[in-house]
């Protein structure tokens, strides 16, 4: 038996399911875990060797010369190598797919996990279409960051221990997106979250980082708490949490915008809103940036938060079922991203426009998952994980410069701050080249794939049936949002990158591109970010000037892949709700709209480059604070402030409350009182115990009369 | 014959008794406490008469732990006559708590 063979069996393959047998989907998923395993084997070592170091009074080993030790070099290969490997064979699976008629999950049941009563959970996974397509955008650009994070934190003592997290994040977010069933996903769903807080806090020496990690996993909790009752109905309704059984019984079972239904999709909306950074729970996203930008880049932009999507795809016939709760997914999703791109309107730190721009994107998908476009969310999700992947390392590459030229001089200023930058774009020029590129996907310009991916979602949002008054505000705003981005991200552009440069003449010097490790990828994602966009091209646009006249190669693609993952749900839109219009509710057709919206974002972008490179920009130390409208953006509404003044003092209160006097008073002073009793009692009765022989022998004689009196009478 | 002898005892066991409540002479409440002793003593010698041998046996088990008590009484009582320089027992109260 061949090495393949054997480990084929052990990984419990079986036959194949409608002519597609996966290539060993469970070594997909046990390479990123083998590179944790390794990775934090030497991040265990490094770290004992350091505090070593540190007890016997010298300096923290130096892991940034030549010599390195292993520890430091080891990571460098395992954590981008088992990427590589979980994505070439990811990459086998997804082109086995090609071809096959697929219209049922292929499933792989390892073990039984919990089998409790009426429960039986099998450890198994499942790949489809949607699977597939997360998949390779997970190890995919997951390597790509992977390989970035090697150049960009080669300085840090705690290299090793970040890659450990890095490969254990992506073996969660695998899981998360191959569970074939709930609690296999929502294993993934929480796994995600902790390497989230592990590396948001990576830097725990900071206080306040540590606190954007405590921050993020205590606003998930509340969006968890949604997931875990939508499980628990769905149990007491199906008796099981296969999504193959709920899934294809879900619409014999529930009733049309029924009570179950409709819960059922308010609790996973919840949870999808607490982990995709929607409104109201989305406070924790920004400051989720105190992370190492690579990580902003895989777990805040491109992958974890996008598991809000996928689960509003995966339960697709869920929501589709329960037209309130599709509707609150496209309204809260309409509602974050414009109230997201206003805040980006004003924010000076590099990564925090990034942070708001994620958040408005994602509202963009949960619109299209909302109004039933389920491909149209998937398709964004994608084309974003690459753009937003590219402008996040891009704006790593930025601010690692930026902290050399500043490092280098010791100049105390802030390295994100753009209004430090400025004319960046000499010192490096792929870095500006590439996000160029991401800008204008991200903007939404045709031929780029932002362009096709956004006004996919704009176009269903219009013409969604029930053609109602809701969706046309809904359709409104996210045309809004979509100009709103075109000039934020402008902005940032040209606050970065044009004009002269502010970072000072000593330090200017020491700017300077970044080494191989971290362009490549950056080239790569934006050769990406041009070309993603045409695998999903809908046919009368791909007939008309902007696919070609028919040159693009694919029509409708993404769509069509994804067709047996959300046939049913599609099937009980159109019977309950009917077919989309064909013009949206002003301007035309799916043509005319192409047109509309890429001029129009066109034109932002030009009038936004002027605006922003006419007005004179200071240093920020130099910079007058924001007045009036500016400085409510800048300040971001105040939501912070609010949930601080409304929930988190109020919890806080209630707390110190029950502290003050339900603890300390009651409690406290029950057995405290229990206490003083005893002792009262106590010296009642010590009063007897006089030492004089004299009352002792007379209590015993009485004491005996009585037992005696008793014993006669 | 019996009831004249378990008066008796009970009369010296009741004198016993308000002796060792009474005195506070250390060795009087002694001696009381004796005294006690021996009333139960001789009501165990009238009782064995008609209910056998066993009273008498244990009498002899009551006189040898009497003698006991007396050696480790008395030596507790010499060792406070030595310390307080009394054998008054409102003097020793030390007993408690």
């Amino acid at each position: 038996m061949s090495g393949t063979v054997l480990l084929n069996t052990a990984l419990g393959a079986q036959e194949a399911v409608g002519g597609f047998d996966p290539f060993l989907p469970g070594l997909i998923l046990l390479l990123p875990l083998l590179g944790f395993a390794i990775n934090g084997a030497l991040a265990l070592k490094a770290g004992t060797r350091g505090a070593a170091a540190v007890r016997a009074g010298s300096p923290e080993p130096d892991t940034t010369g030549g010599d390195r030790p292993a520890t430091h070099t080891l990571p460098t290969w395992i954590g981008p190598g088992v990427m590589l490997g979980a994505f070439l064979l990811t990459l086998v699976n997804f082109v086995g797919m090609f071809g096959v008629e697929l219209t049922e999950p292929v499933i792989r049941s390892y073990w039984t996990w919990m089998a409790t009563g009426a429960l039986t959970v099998e450890a198994a996974i499942q790949l489809d279409q949607l699977s597939l397509i997360m998949m390779m955008v997970i190890t995919g650009v997951g390597f790509l960051i992977h390989v970035f994070s090697v150049g960009y934190m080669k300085e840090d003592p705690g290299y090793p221990r970040y890659f450990a997290y890095l490969n254990l994040f992506v073996f969660f977010m695998l899981t998360l997106v191959m569970g074939a069933n709930f609690p296999m996903m929502f294993v993934g769903w929480e796994g995600v979250g902790l390497c989230s807080y592990l590396l948001i806090g990576f830097w725990f020496q900071d206080r306040e980082k540590a606190d954007a990690g405590k921050k993020a996993f205590i606003v998930n909790r509340v969006g968890d708490f949604g997931l875990l009752m939508a499980m628990f109905i769905l149990f007491a309704i199906f008796g099981t949490l296969d999504y193959q059984a709920i899934f294809s019984a879900a619409p014999d079972a529930l009733v049309y915008g029924g009570g179950a239904a409709t819960a059922i999709a308010l609790f996973l909306l919840l949870g999808a809103v607490g982990k995709s950074a929607q409104v109201p729970l989305y406070v924790w996203l920004p400051d989720a940036m105190a992370g190492p930008t690579p990580v902003s880049a895989l777990i805040h932009a491109a992958t974890m938060v996008t598991a809000g999507v996928y689960l509003v795809a995966r339960a697709s016939v869920l929501f589709a079922l329960a037209p309130v709760g599709a509707a609150a997914v496209a309204t809260i999703g309409a509602i974050t991203a414009l109230f997201a791109a206003t805040i980006a309107l004003k924010q000076y730190d590099i990564k925090k426009v990034l942070a708001y721009s994620t958040v408005s994107q994602l509202g963009f998908m949960f619109m299209g998952v909302g109004v039933g476009a389920y491909a149209a969310g998937v398709f964004h999700l994608m084309t974003h994980a690459f753009f937003k992947a590219l402008l996040f390392l891009g704006a790593g590459a930025v601010i690692h410069s930026m902290h050399h030229a500043l490092h280098s001089t010791h100049k105390e200023w802030d390295a994100q701050d753009m209004r430090n930058m400025g004319g960046l774009k000499r010192f490096m020029p792929v870095t500006w080249i590439t996000m160029w590129v991401a800008t204008l996907a991200i903007a939404g310009i045709w031929p780029f794939a932002g362009f096709f991916s956004k006004d996919e979602i704009i176009w269903y949002v219009g013409t969604s049936a029930p053609a109602s008054v809701l969706y046309t505000i809904l359709w409104g705003m996210a045309i809004a949002t979509a100009l709103l981005t075109a000039f934020y991200m402008t902005r940032m552009m040209v606050m970065t990158f044009h004009g002269p440069n502010r970072t000072g003449q000593a330090e200017a010097v020491h700017l300077h591109e970044s080494p191989l490790t971290m362009t490549v990828p950056l080239g790569i994602l934006a050769v990406l970010s041009v070309f993603g966009g045409w695998v999903n091209v809908p046919g009368s646009v791909r007939e008309s000037f902007f696919g070609g006249f028919g040159l693009l190669p694919m029509s409708d693609w993404l769509d069509r892949w994804l067709e047996p993952v959300t046939a049913s749900a599609d099937a009980v839109r159109l019977e309950q709700l009917g077919a989309y219009a064909s013009t949206a509710p002003v301007g035309g057709g799916h043509v005319m709209w192409g047109a509309i919206a890429t001029g129009l974002a066109l034109a932002v972008v030009l009038i936004g480059a002027r605006l922003v490179s006419g007005r004179e920009i200071r240093p920020a130390h130099e910079s007058e604070p924001d007045t009036g409208f500016g400085k409510v953006l800048h300040d971001k509404w105040y939501v912070d402030e609010f949930y601080d003044r409304f929930i988190v003092q109020p919890i806080l209160g209630l707390s110190r409350a029950c502290w003050r006097w339900i603890d300390q008073v009651l409690i406290d002073g029950t057995v405290n009182a229990v206490g003083s009793v005893s002792r009262g009692v106590g010296w009642f009765g010590s009063l007897f115990q006089t030492g004089q022989i004299g009352t002792y022998a007379f209590i015993l004689t009485l004491g005996a009369l009585v037992v005696l009196g008793v014993l006669i009478l | 014959m019996l009831a004249e002898a378990l008066v008796l005892s009970a009369i010296l066991f009741v004198i016993g008794t308000f002796g060792v409540l009474i005195r506070r002479n250390a060795i009087i409440m002694f001696l009381c406490v004796e005294l006690q002793l021996n009333a139960v003593n001789l009501s165990f010698v009238a009782l064995s008469r008609y209910l056998g041998i066993e009273g008498q046996i244990f009498v002899f088990f009551v006189m040898t732990v009497a003698a006991a008590e007396a050696a480790v009484g008395l030596a507790i009582i010499i060792s406070i006559f030595r310390h307080y320089e009394t054998v008054n027992v409102d003097n020793f109260n030390l007993l408690k708590w």
